[in-house]
């Protein structure tokens, strides 16, 4: 029912692509990162709650049909519905089905509880495309809860600088605020320009998360002793680093998992924190489908499509795509 | 079960345990030695020795290999061994890998008691190291697998990592030898030089050499023994820096392709070390027999190299590669790869330690020395020639006379240098010649380990035959030169280009040209394209060649060739 176009993932019976990569005339979104939602094309049909970010990125003006979960829409010959990944404000996994055949594209996803975003929701089918950003059993997350805490105590432990939490600007760095707010953290955190415009849209859906402003509104004569800043790992050794005096880092992310992946970075401290599937929560997703064809896109397809064929006796295969999940 | 009434981690384990995270998760150098200091002091001598025999990384004995401890993994815990090994490429380091694999089997894994030593409670980290892991590791098949699991199963998760590194040796853990030596050096209020010097050549963990170690400094403490002075690194040329001064107060020395050594004479015998740290005696039986014609207290600074008695230069590097960690030397090797240590400093005369008096001055001392020796082998004990220009615009000629001499390029000292130890920046600077350079073509790719652990950062390279159908031939292996931007530009490239796995070594579209450059190049058997380069790396990624225009086996053998 899916090919796969120079575009991008097309679904000939609805006439329209997920998440393309190039112009179309009809995109489905599963969520708002730049790699599944790029600008140009005709229209757009994504989760309500995902339009704030959609029309920041995309542009005001594109032509968005907002749908809530679960709904179902008919796309000429197809019956299309969106349902909650778990992955950030508005994501979802799309699915298809036509002639009697139910297709489900995961877009990125994650199994663990957020208080920033819906829980995911299983959903059957005969085939999925599913992630693998973290397929390697070498990855397992703990829960946001415990990550919270820890994080919390590093900042609490030296109150004399500032803590620099470095984290995706969208998504990651609200799920921050809403489980620091989660543990009962009410403490002002202030953000990084770039995650302060996606915050924004956060708020404006209702998440409740710890109370927070743009860094950029303190007098710059501030030293910010014991206060924590979010930002973007762009700005890790910037020029926009050159604001605090010799601040304790930390970057939060499933890579942390791997000490020289956080040593490479020049991290002082890794937090194993990420909105992606860890391995067991990938497994499980192929199981709760009960697909009998699994393709697997960006990350580790091959070792996740491998382990699948081998040990858990699912028909897999690699799908090369254009998406890079949670990036370096 | 006997045995169990340890509790795996008690309080003195955890102590280091903290210091390996302090020391792991802080950038700052200051806060490095902090920690180390704390520690030094907090704990008795022997947990000290063997914190600091860890963290210098000098253990060579493992107690168990990493990819034993992966055959475990696998054979008890069922999980496919390609997997491991895609993990392990992924991470980069055994005991890392296996410790993030633990959860995955740990429910599906058992172990019965495995009647280990046994310990009361709070066992320090020497009774670990001494007793508990050896006991593991001298065990065999599947007894030992069984210890290991049980052994895992009783470490809380958050200590799997340092009990395997513990267990296979080679801990890395960011700190350098000279920060070692500057945190015991503040700890225990000693010269941070003397805590280098009684370092160099090793150290054994135990409480009493610990002591010996942390002691008041003695007066004649270099006399009777073979320890060397820790040596003094030239830094490359900041032209800038040397420009402003007068050539006049600096003087030139050959840059010779060898291996720096300091040859010691004094009551207690002779002494070759190589810069490694290494006693290298056994391997340069003449050198040690000429040098006892030295007087004793003598040390010497110099380099290790082949060279016939009767020729103007020296062999090159492949020459003196065959005569490395052997045992004994035959008669062949000693006549076709001749020794000689050519001389460059004078660090202890007539059992004085002169180094801080000015370099001139020393090497003047330094030719009375040689000059008196007498010894039918005299010629394998020469100074390196030294001398000034007077100014800097002679520099470069001289530079370039480098390779007629087989030299590598020049050291630049200042005359009135004091021998300092390690990388001091400012009175030694070296300037080698520039490279060689061959564009060729990518071949394969590698994932790197520790901090490029998960980035394709080991590369090979390929020149074109000359048959009929040019073709690639593998010439050389890279694994620097690029700069983060490009290694992640490059990592995402291969990503997306792999033709073929070969376990962790990737086969690619031979699309992207490198200019590699090297110091040295000489015919090889042992390698297919038939040559073999010294320090290759890349000097830059050819973005404007197409791969069919890279370099050919024939343009390196005309390198050769014109050696």
């Amino acid at each position: 029912m899916i090919e796969r176009t120079p575009e991008g993932l097309y679904c000939r019976a609805a006439k329209a692509w997920v998440d393309p990569w190039r112009p179309v005339p009809r995109a489905l979104i599963t969520h708002a990162h730049a790699d599944h939602a790029r600008p140009g094309c005709g229209e757009y049909w994504a989760v309500a709650s995902s339009e704030g970010v959609l029309r920041q990125r995309l542009g005001k003006d594109i032509t968005l049909h907002p749908v809530a979960y679960g709904e179902e829409h008919w796309l000429g010959q197809c019956k299309v519905s969106f349902h909650s990944a778990g992955h950030v404000l508005g994501s979802a996994q799309i699915r298809l089905e036509s002639e009697g055949e139910v297709w489900v594209v995961s877009g990125d996803y994650k199994r663990d509880d957020d208080p920033s975003c819906d829980p995911f929701e299983p959903v059957r089918c005969d085939v999925l495309i599913t992630e693998a950003t973290f397929g390697m059993p070498i990855y397992r997350w703990q829960s946001g809860e415990q990550v919270a805490k820890e994080i919390h105590a590093w900042w609490s432990r030296d109150r004399s600088r500032p803590s620099l939490l470095f984290c995706y600007a969208f998504g990651k760095a609200q799920r921050l605020l809403a489980e620091l707010k989660a543990i009962g953290v009410e403490e002002e955190v202030l953000l990084h320009g770039a995650v302060e415009t996606v915050t924004r849209h956060y708020r404006e859906a209702g998440v409740p998360m710890t109370p927070s402003r743009p860094v950029s509104e303190l007098p710059r004569k501030d030293p910010l002793e014991g206060r924590l800043i979010l930002a973007p790992p762009s700005a890790h050794r910037s020029s926009w680093m050159r604001r605090f005096k010799s601040p304790q880092t930390a970057f939060a992310s499933g890579w942390m998992a791997v000490r020289g992946a956080r040593r490479r970075r020049g991290y002082e401290r890794g937090f194993v924190l990420s909105d992606h599937a860890d391995w067991p929560g990938l497994i499980q997703t192929v199981r709760d489908s009960g697909a009998r064809k699994v393709y697997v896109t960006h990350g580790q397809s091959d070792v996740l499509a491998r382990y699948l064929r081998e040990v858990e006796g699912v028909d897999a295969e690699p799908l090369d795509t254009l998406f890079e999940g949670e990036s370096d | 079960m006997a045995g169990l009434s340890i509790h795996p981690f008690p309080a003195r384990m955890r102590a280091f345990q903290n210091l390996f995270n302090q020391l792991d998760q802080v950038t700052g150098t200051k806060a490095k030695v902090q920690a180390l200091v704390d520690h030094f002091q907090g704990v008795e001598a022997g947990e000290a020795a063997w914190a600091l025999t860890l963290l210098l990384g000098k253990r060579r004995r493992r107690l168990i290999t990493g990819r034993r401890l992966r055959d475990i993994l696998r054979d008890r815990g069922g999980l496919p061994d390609w997997l491991i090994d895609d993990c392990y490429g992924q991470v980069g380091d055994s005991a890392e890998t296996i410790s993030l694999l633990w959860p995955a089997v740990q429910e599906c894994v058992k172990a019965s008691d495995p009647d280990l030593p046994s310990g009361d409670g709070d066992m320090p980290l020497s009774w670990w190291m001494d007793t508990l892991l050896p006991a593991i590791s001298t065990r065999s098949d599947d007894d030992q697998a069984n210890a290991v699991i049980w052994l895992w199963h009783r470490t809380p998760l958050d200590q799997h990592f340092i009990v395997n590194k513990l267990l296979t040796g080679g801990f890395r853990v960011g700190v350098s030898t000279g920060l070692i030596s500057r945190a015991i050096a503040e700890a225990f209020d000693l010269e941070e030089s003397l805590v280098v010097q009684r370092l160099m050549g090793g150290f054994e963990p135990s409480a009493e050499r610990f002591r010996q170690l942390t002691a008041c400094a003695t007066a004649d403490e270099h006399r009777s023994s073979g320890t060397p002075y820790p040596f003094y690194l030239a830094s490359p040329l900041e032209p800038d820096r040397l420009l402003e001064t007068s050539a006049r107060d600096w003087q030139l020395e050959w840059k010779w392709d060898g291996i720096r050594g300091q040859l010691i004479h004094r009551g207690s015998g002779v002494y070759l070390w190589s810069r490694g740290e290494e006693l290298v005696n056994e391997s340069f039986p003449e050198l040690v027999e000429v040098a006892k014609a030295l007087p004793s207290g003598s040390v010497l600074d110099g380099e290790l190299i082949c060279w016939q008695q009767d020729a103007t230069a020296p062999l090159g590097f492949d020459q003196l590669q065959r005569r490395l960690g052997r045992k004994t030397v035959g008669a062949t090797l000693k006549r076709d790869c001749p020794m000689r240590f050519i001389a460059y400093d004078l660090l202890e005369h007539q059992g004085v330690d002169i180094r801080q008096q000015g370099l001139r001055q020393r090497q003047q001392q330094l030719a009375a020395l040689l000059g008196s020796i007498e010894h039918p082998e005299s010629w394998r004990l020469k100074q390196s020639p030294s001398w000034s220009i007077d100014s800097w615009e002679e520099l470069e000629t001289q530079r370039n006379q480098a390779r007629q001499h087989n030299a590598e390029g020049l050291m630049i000292k200042q005359a009135e240098s004091p021998y300092l130890s390690g990388r001091k920046r400012g009175n030694w600077w070296k300037h080698k010649l520039e490279p060689m350079t061959l564009d060729a073509v990518l071949l394969y790719a590698q994932a790197g380990s520790g901090r490029r652990a998960n980035l394709f950062t080991d590369y090979t390279f390929g020149l074109w035959t000359n048959a009929e159908e040019p073709q690639l031939v593998t010439f050389a292996k890279a694994y620097s030169g690029l700069n983060d931007a490009e290694i992640l530009e490059l990592d995402r490239w291969i990503r997306r280009n792999t033709l073929q796995r070969f376990g962790p070594a990737r086969s690619l579209k031979t699309e992207l040209v490198f200019e590699i450059g090297f110091e040295g190049i000489h015919p090889s058997k042992r390698h297919k394209s038939g040559i073999a380069v010294r320090f290759p790396r890349i000097l830059r990624w050819r973005r404007d060649k197409p791969a069919d225009e890279a370099d050919s086996l024939q343009t390196a053998m005309t390198l050769i060739e014109n050696r």
